[in-house]
């Protein structure tokens, strides 16, 4: 609940900040531009290299026309001359180009000739725009408080309840020594109950029952001992705490990143890989920071999100101030939270390219899990179950094309089980 | 009713004042329980303060809390790379070729690289011939605990800039002072490597290179020399020869480098009613001459003889030797069949004498042969004998400032290695510098090692044969602080800027490549140079050794002035005196390089089946004249006596094993044991054999034998077994019968009685199984042609390294509890043939007499001790379709896959060893011990370095299990899936086993049968295909293929 409403909150104060803006662009800009278009094309044409706040593989552009004006005495059209082609500008002798060229590290800007001048002026407006408020500290406090009441409740509910039966109990005695007391008073004697076996007595005088309830009780030790071995070793729902906290629920849930693009080795080998740390720097090498309600969300989990991006930069020793590598690595010590053990043998490219299987299928929902956990029990009878279940992918694959049709013949069956294919034979995953 | 009767158990109780009956009164057991081990320490037990009821209480706590920490599941960490290299995918193999080129071994091969380690040596299909098992097993090298981890000067570790800085100073100094330096090094036949040891001669001026090859060919270099005018070995491809006659040459063995077996192997399988005919004059039973269809046992001397008089009888000129009466007659005979063969003959000799090798020389030209190819010498031994001689001399006498050696270890090879210590020592050598991987016995002993890397971690580049290159690249970066001998040099003459790497791609593409491309012979490992003019480069290096040697020689070489009819009159005058011992190199342990290798150790040697040792073979004769023994103790081991060998004032005591077929009069021992530095404890087992290596002649005369009191216990593989006339284990035909006769008298399918008719084993109705269909799939088959294995192991080694196979040592395999996966059986021919064993075991009548059965199996149990037939036989699990292994396994942790593998599941073995008493063909291997990371077992599963060479896609077993030959199933699923996933069929030759990949000479064939057109489905339906104990019914899916021998005398 609480994240829409703070949802709500960012994108009406984005929006309050669009009039205002609007408002005060329009006065002081010849051309105006429109911050919404602005925004679309700085996406799509500036944020591969450019930040608002703070610098990427280029300065940081935010109030740039405005610096410029300020600070360099340099107009739009400057602006648009370097837009359209920057290495023009650095060659024409311009000494702020030059500056600015060798600050960045010589590299340069890619040319967008194709900008009209509406669409740097959108860009502009964009960059204009005053960098949107903090989120409200409020918000988690408030959802935090209905819980904690909920909370009380319910203790105020169970207090209610053991206080009235312990009144009810102290009545039931005072009621019992009351008539006793009566009873006393009047002389009246209570006739004793003649004793009997005892109830124990009898039972263990009854062979039979006591034959009958120690099967009962061997049975159910057994099934608990039993129920016990069998989980020793299974490590389903194992949780590990990363030593950096990586979430999947962001990377492959929100942001919709294939599983293969990380765990690319999966499609060729046994493997399915860990990727190196390279592999996260091609998108974090401009991603720094997350978004502010990404921020927010991770306080659910007690995580600091833009804190553990900073792990992975000193990790791959990444200095994001000037946008350079250090050369001073600290590899990752992932713990590993599938663990097979040495006498079996898997292969993620035989189910994954050849079965065509979803990683979820044994992985379980890895896009909603904030940290990973370990969702099968991988257990034998796991993956023999599936085996026997499960029809082999033969279409379109040459390979399988003989022996499917002898197999069919054999078996009477349309569609194959990886049993029927053999896939239940020991020597394929022991040797 | 009481009876007198008195029982007894043994016939020792029957004499009544047996010692041992009286201590079995008292005790259990006759000798005491050797609780020493662990209650030796009497005072400190006493000392102890933990009573009997502590200790159990610690036990009781122990245990519980181990099996309560075994419930808890360790955390394992993954950490990827920081940047993951394009090439390498986790889990993925990747090949690199290289070339090894350690101065004995040179050979291109592939490098199988998984997650940046070396795991495994594979064949090069670019080249022709196979790997031999040392090249196979040089990979663990580069992960032996015992390296040189950086440069030492003086015992202690120094820093290479302290090690340039101070060489530096003493070499410029050396050349200021107009000193010699010397280069002692392996024989490089690297054409950069040649360069630049030319440009430091030119910076230092007064250098001399000597090459120096541990077991010389001095004497066939000096031979060839002087017909042929280049300093190189004669080129021989024995798959162009009908006739092949060796006089000593064990060259399916390592003459002259080895590499001839595929050639051979080739001529070896009949094809059209036509093989090659193979005739082996030798002393010692080598592999060579087990392999022939001929073998004439004779001493050195009558070798020398025997050669002279083939020369005589083929060119026609009238040389007298005399020779006994009978070998006179086969050498005739021999020489008839040669001069018969012509161009298709071929002779050979390994005797290391320059007139015997010239004479060789001269008869192939004579001859025409067709087999021998002047074009393409082999350039991998440049050694010069004399030269070596002259250095050990002139370091004594103090002339020699600096010694640089490389690749060689004199004070271990040399056999005045005194000498050269002393030289060492000589106050006016002012530098001495070992590069070397170990603390060996000469790098000990000089001021500075220079750490070398592992061929694996290095650059190279050799000319294997004239014209034929080959690269070597590196498949691993250094794993220690270690230079590179070439580096060196670039240092040494102040191209330190430039790596070897650069240098190397420098001289290449100026006068090697000819304008092909570098990465591509990178890629290949190997190129063919077209033009001659490339081997100028390598040809000038050797010649000016050459030239530079015979000046500072003492004496003249005599083979550049040798006259042809000189030489056979020379060779026919040999005189001998006493015994006549030949020192020959083993197949497993080489030059001894390779010593601290626990593969080669426990690598039985192919012919007398003994691992983790040298000896002496010694004919029978001579043992009972000598009262030498060989027998067998209760355990199965072999025991022989002692005894002391003396040549020459030169003495050694030595085991002594009695070999069929040795020569009367002549004794063998090896090279390549006997080294004590840098080696682990248990790898220092046996004699050197370089100690009567005296003027680096292989064959020395006058030996006496000696025996000492003691004996020697052998760990024995296989004990000297003969066939018994069981034809059905390794059958055998001659060529004139497989020609001429049907398959059913050669090759019969055993008949079993089926209501009194008789009808084939193979007929289902005989069969206790139900047959499955296995017409669906994969169905694979191992064939194994019996002509074409020359029992040369490299598949042994191979298996050994694919499916991590642990070492057990010596201890345990005299136990026969090897763990080899793969076994080359060797048999002995009780008769003088096999032929006969059959015949005399089929003609026996009765159980007495004569021709009786208890006196003739008796017999037959010893091996013909004069001149045996030999037969190998690769042994592993046959993966019987009917496998009686299967069907007693209690808990079926051995089943059948419908490809035909006898699968084994490790994790369901419990170990009651069922399945290994009933299996018919003993491949069954138990794990007695863990023998990984376990002190006991300290070889290379018990570091974390050696431990690096391990398959992972294999298990490594643990205790209480049994193993065996998967047919390498990690191999063909690989394959499986490698096709499924591009979505296509098959081919054939695309499934392997580590053996049939390893295999060069092309015995072992292996691949799907259900794929009617390949190779293996055409060899099951092939003639010579049989089952192994066929008459069993197991049905196995590994195929042999009768022995054909060519008796036809010509």
């Amino acid at each position: 609940m609480q994240q829409v409403i703070l949802r709500k909150l960012t994108s009406t104060v984005v929006r309050l900040g669009f009039i205002i803006l609007l408002t005060f662009s329009t006065s002081l800009k010849a051309q105006e531009g429109d911050p919404a278009k602005g925004k679309s094309l700085f996406n799509a044409n500036c944020a591969a290299c450019h930040k608002l706040d703070g610098p990427m593989t280029g300065p940081a552009l935010r109030n740039i026309e405005q610096r410029l004006a300020d600070e360099q005495g340099l107009d739009r059209a400057w602006i648009t001359n370097w837009i359209h082609n920057s290495s023009a500008v650095i060659k024409s002798g311009d000494a702020y180009a030059n500056k600015i060229f060798k600050e960045n590290n010589n590299s340069i800007m890619t040319p967008f000739p194709t900008l009209t001048d509406q669409d740097i002026a959108d860009i502009l407006a964009y960059t204009a725009e005053p960098p949107p408020a903090p989120p409200t500290p409020d918000g988690p406090t408030e959802g935090g408080s209905t819980s904690g009441e909920d909370a009380t409740s319910n203790k105020l509910i169970l207090g209610a309840l053991a206080l009235l039966f312990g009144l009810l109990a102290a009545a039931l005695i005072l009621v019992r020594r009351t008539l006793k007391r009566f009873a006393d008073a009047k002389g009246l004697v209570v006739p004793e109950e003649e004793k009997g076996i005892s109830v124990w007595r009898a039972f263990v005088q009854n062979q039979f029952l006591v034959l009958v309830s120690v099967i009962i009780l061997l049975l159910a030790s057994a099934y608990f001992v039993y129920g016990y071995l069998m989980q020793v070793g299974v490590d389903q729902g194992y949780e590990p705490v990363q030593p950096i906290h990586y979430s999947h629920r962001i990377h492959a849930g929100d942001n919709g990143i294939d599983c293969k693009y990380c765990h690319s080795s999966a499609r060729v080998s046994k493997h399915s890989g860990i990727p190196s740390l390279n592999v996260c720097m091609n998108c974090h090498k401009s991603i720094s920071e997350v978004a502010p309600e990404t921020l927010a969300e991770g306080k659910d989990y007690g995580v600091d999100y833009n804190a553990e991006i900073q792990k992975l930069y000193t990790a791959v020793g990444w200095n994001p101030a000037e946008q350079k590598y250090s050369g001073d690595v600290q590899p990752v010590k992932w713990i590993r939270v599938h663990n097979l053990p040495d006498f079996a043998y898997f292969n993620h490219s035989q189910h994954v390219s050849v079965g065509g299987i979803e990683c979820q299928t044994c992985h379980g929902p890895v896009e909603e899990m904030e940290i990973m956990y370990q969702f099968s029990p991988l257990t034998m009878g796991w993956c023999i179950n599936c085996h026997r279940e499960t029809n082999v992918k033969v279409e379109d694959n040459e390979y399988y094309t003989k022996i499917h049709e002898q197999l069919s013949k054999k078996y009477g069956v349309d569609k194959l089980t990886v049993a029927q294919m053999g896939g239940l034979e020991c020597g394929k995953c022991h040797y | 009713m009481s009876s007198n009767k008195k029982y007894w158990k043994s016939v020792e109780e029957l004499n009544e004042n047996s010692s041992i009956v009286e201590t079995l009164k008292h005790k259990e057991f006759v000798s005491e329980i050797p609780t020493d081990e662990f209650l030796g320490n009497k005072s400190a037990l006493e000392g102890s303060s933990t009573t009997r009821r502590d200790f159990l209480k610690y036990v009781g706590f122990s245990t519980a809390a181990a099996s309560l920490a075994a419930c808890e599941g360790p955390v394992i960490k993954s950490i990827p790379y920081v940047v993951q290299p394009e090439s390498i995918i986790p889990g993925v193999a990747n090949y690199y070729a290289t070339t090894i080129a350690d101065g004995f071994d040179f050979a291109s091969v592939l490098v199988k690289t998984r997650e940046g380690r070396p795991i495994k040596i594979e064949n090069n299909d670019m080249v022709s011939s196979g790997a031999n098992a040392r090249v196979h097993a040089s990979v663990l090298g580069l992960y032996d605990s015992l390296r040189v981890k950086g440069p030492m000067k003086d015992g202690k570790r120094i820093s290479w800039s302290t090690f340039d800085a101070e060489t530096n100073q003493k070499l410029t100094d050396l050349k200021v002072a107009g000193k010699e330096i010397v280069l002692l090094t392996q024989t490089f036949a690297s054409p950069s490597t040649a360069k630049l040891i030319a440009s430091f001669k030119e910076k230092y001026g007064n250098v001399r290179h000597v090459i120096y090859d541990a077991i010389s060919e001095s004497a066939a270099l000096d031979a060839y020399q002087a017909k042929y005018g280049e300093r190189a070995l004669a080129n021989y491809d024995f798959s162009k020869a009908a006739t092949i006659v060796s006089v000593g040459a064990d060259f399916l063995g390592d003459w002259q480098g080895g590499g001839f077996d595929s050639g051979y192997a080739q001529g070896r399988i009949p094809k059209n009613g036509k093989m090659s005919r193979h005739i082996q004059i030798e002393a010692n039973m080598s592999l060579s001459g087990a392999n022939a269809d001929k073998r004439i046992p004779a001493t050195p001397s009558q070798q020398k003889k025997a050669l002279a008089k083939l020369y005589s009888y083929i060119t026609g000129q009238g040389v007298s030797a005399e020779l006994p009466a009978q070998l006179d007659e086969a050498v005739q005979k021999a020489a008839s069949e040669l001069k018969k063969a012509g161009s298709n003959g071929v002779l050979v000799t390994g005797l290391n004498d320059v007139n015997a090798q010239a004479i060789a020389l001269e008869i192939n030209a004579a001859l025409g042969s067709k087999a021998f190819d002047p074009k393409t010498p082999i350039t991998t031994r440049q050694g010069n004998d004399k030269a070596v001689a002259a250095l050990v001399s002139d370091m004594k006498a103090g002339k020699v400032g600096a010694i640089i050696m490389f690749g060689v270890n004199p004070l271990y090879t040399l056999p005045n290695a005194s000498d050269f210590a002393e030289g060492l020592k000589n106050s006016s050598l002012e530098l001495s510098i070992a590069f070397s991987m170990k603390e060996d016995e000469t790098s000990s002993a000089v001021q500075y090692i220079a750490a070398t890397p592992h061929y694996l971690e290095s650059w190279g580049d050799v000319e294997l044969k004239k014209g034929h290159f080959a690269l070597t690249q590196p498949t691993i970066r250094p794993l220690f602080d270690t230079r590179q001998f070439q580096d060196a040099l670039l240092k040494w003459t102040g191209n330190g800027d430039n790596t070897y790497h650069d240098f190397i791609k420098e001289t290449w593409n100026a006068s090697v490549l000819g304008g092909s491309s570098f990465n591509q012979a990178l890629h290949d490992g190997v190129f063919k140079a077209g033009g001659l003019s490339v081997a100028s480069l390598l040809g000038e290096e050797m010649s000016s050794t050459n030239a530079e040697s015979t000046e500072n020689a003492s004496e003249n070489v005599s083979a550049t002035s040798v006259s042809v009819g000189s030489a056979a009159r020379a060779l026919a005058s040999t005189s001998s005196e006493g015994l006549e011992l030949t020192l020959y190199s083993k197949v497993g342990m080489g030059d001894g390089q390779q010593a601290n290798n626990p593969w080669l150790q426990e690598f039985p040697d192919p012919i007398t089946r003994v691992s983790w040792d040298n000896y002496l073979t010694v004919s029978k004769a001579d043992a009972e004249k000598l009262g030498i023994k060989n027998w067998h103790v209760a355990d199965g081991g072999l025991n022989s006596s002692i005894v002391e060998l003396t040549i020459n004032g030169v003495k050694e005591t030595l085991p002594v094993i009695i070999q069929p077929g040795q020569a009367v009069g002549s004794i063998g021992l090896s090279f390549g044991y006997g080294r004590k530095k840098g080696l682990k404890e248990e790898m220092q087992t046996g004699k050197s054999g370089y100690k009567f290596y005296k003027d680096f002649n292989a064959t020395q005369t006058g030996a006496a034998l000696k025996v000492v009191s003691g004996e020697h216990e052998f760990a024995c593989v296989q004990l000297h077994n003969t066939l018994m006339g069981r034809g059905d284990i390794i059958r055998e035909t001659t060529l004139e019968i497989f020609n001429t006769k049907d398959r059913s008298y050669w090759n019969a399918v055993p008949m079993v009685s089926l209501n009194h008719i008789e009808t084939p084993v193979t007929s289902p109705d005989v069969d206790l199984w139900d047959e499955f269909d296995r017409s669906i799939g994969h169905h694979f088959n191992l064939s194994i042609d019996l002509n074409a294995c020359t029992g040369c192991g490299a598949c042994v080694i191979a298996c050994h390294s694919e499916n991590n196979v642990p070492v057990v040592g010596k201890e345990e395999v005299r136990r026969s509890r090897d763990m080899h996966w793969l076994r080359i059986d060797r048999y002995y021919s009780s008769e003088d043939t096999f032929e006969q064993d059959n015949e005399k075991k089929d003609n026996f009548s009765g159980l007495f007499g004569d021709n009786g059965s208890l006196g003739g199996f008796n017999e037959m149990e010893s091996a013909a001790m004069d001149n045996p037939q030999v037969a190998f036989q690769p042994v592993m699990c046959q993966h019987c379709n009917h496998a009686p292994c299967e069907t007693v396994c209690p808990v079926a942790a051995t089943s059948h896959g419908r490809q035909g593998q006898n699968h084994m599941a490790y994790n369901r073995c419990v170990g009651t060893r069922y399945c290994a008493n009933n299996c018919p063909y003993k491949v069954r291997r138990f794990n007695w011990f863990l023998y990984n990371k376990n002190d006991e077992f300290d070889y290379f599963m018990n570091d974390d370095l050696g431990r690096m060479v391990l398959n992972p896609d294999v298990v490594v077993r643990s205790r209480g299990v049994m193993e065996k030959c998967s047919m390498c199933i990690q191999k063909t699923q690989k394959t499986i899936l490698d096709a499924k996933r591009d979505g296509r069929e098959i081919k054939d030759g695309e499934f392997q086993t580590a053996c049939s990949a390893a295999c060069g000479s092309g015995a072992m064939v292996f691949g799907d049968i259900n794929d009617k057109e390949s190779k293996v489905a055409k060899l099951k339906e092939d003639n010579r295909m049989y089952h192994l104990l066929e008459s069993v019914g197991t049905k196995p899916n590994v195929q042999y293929h009768v022995k054909v021998r060519n008796t036809t005398e010509a």
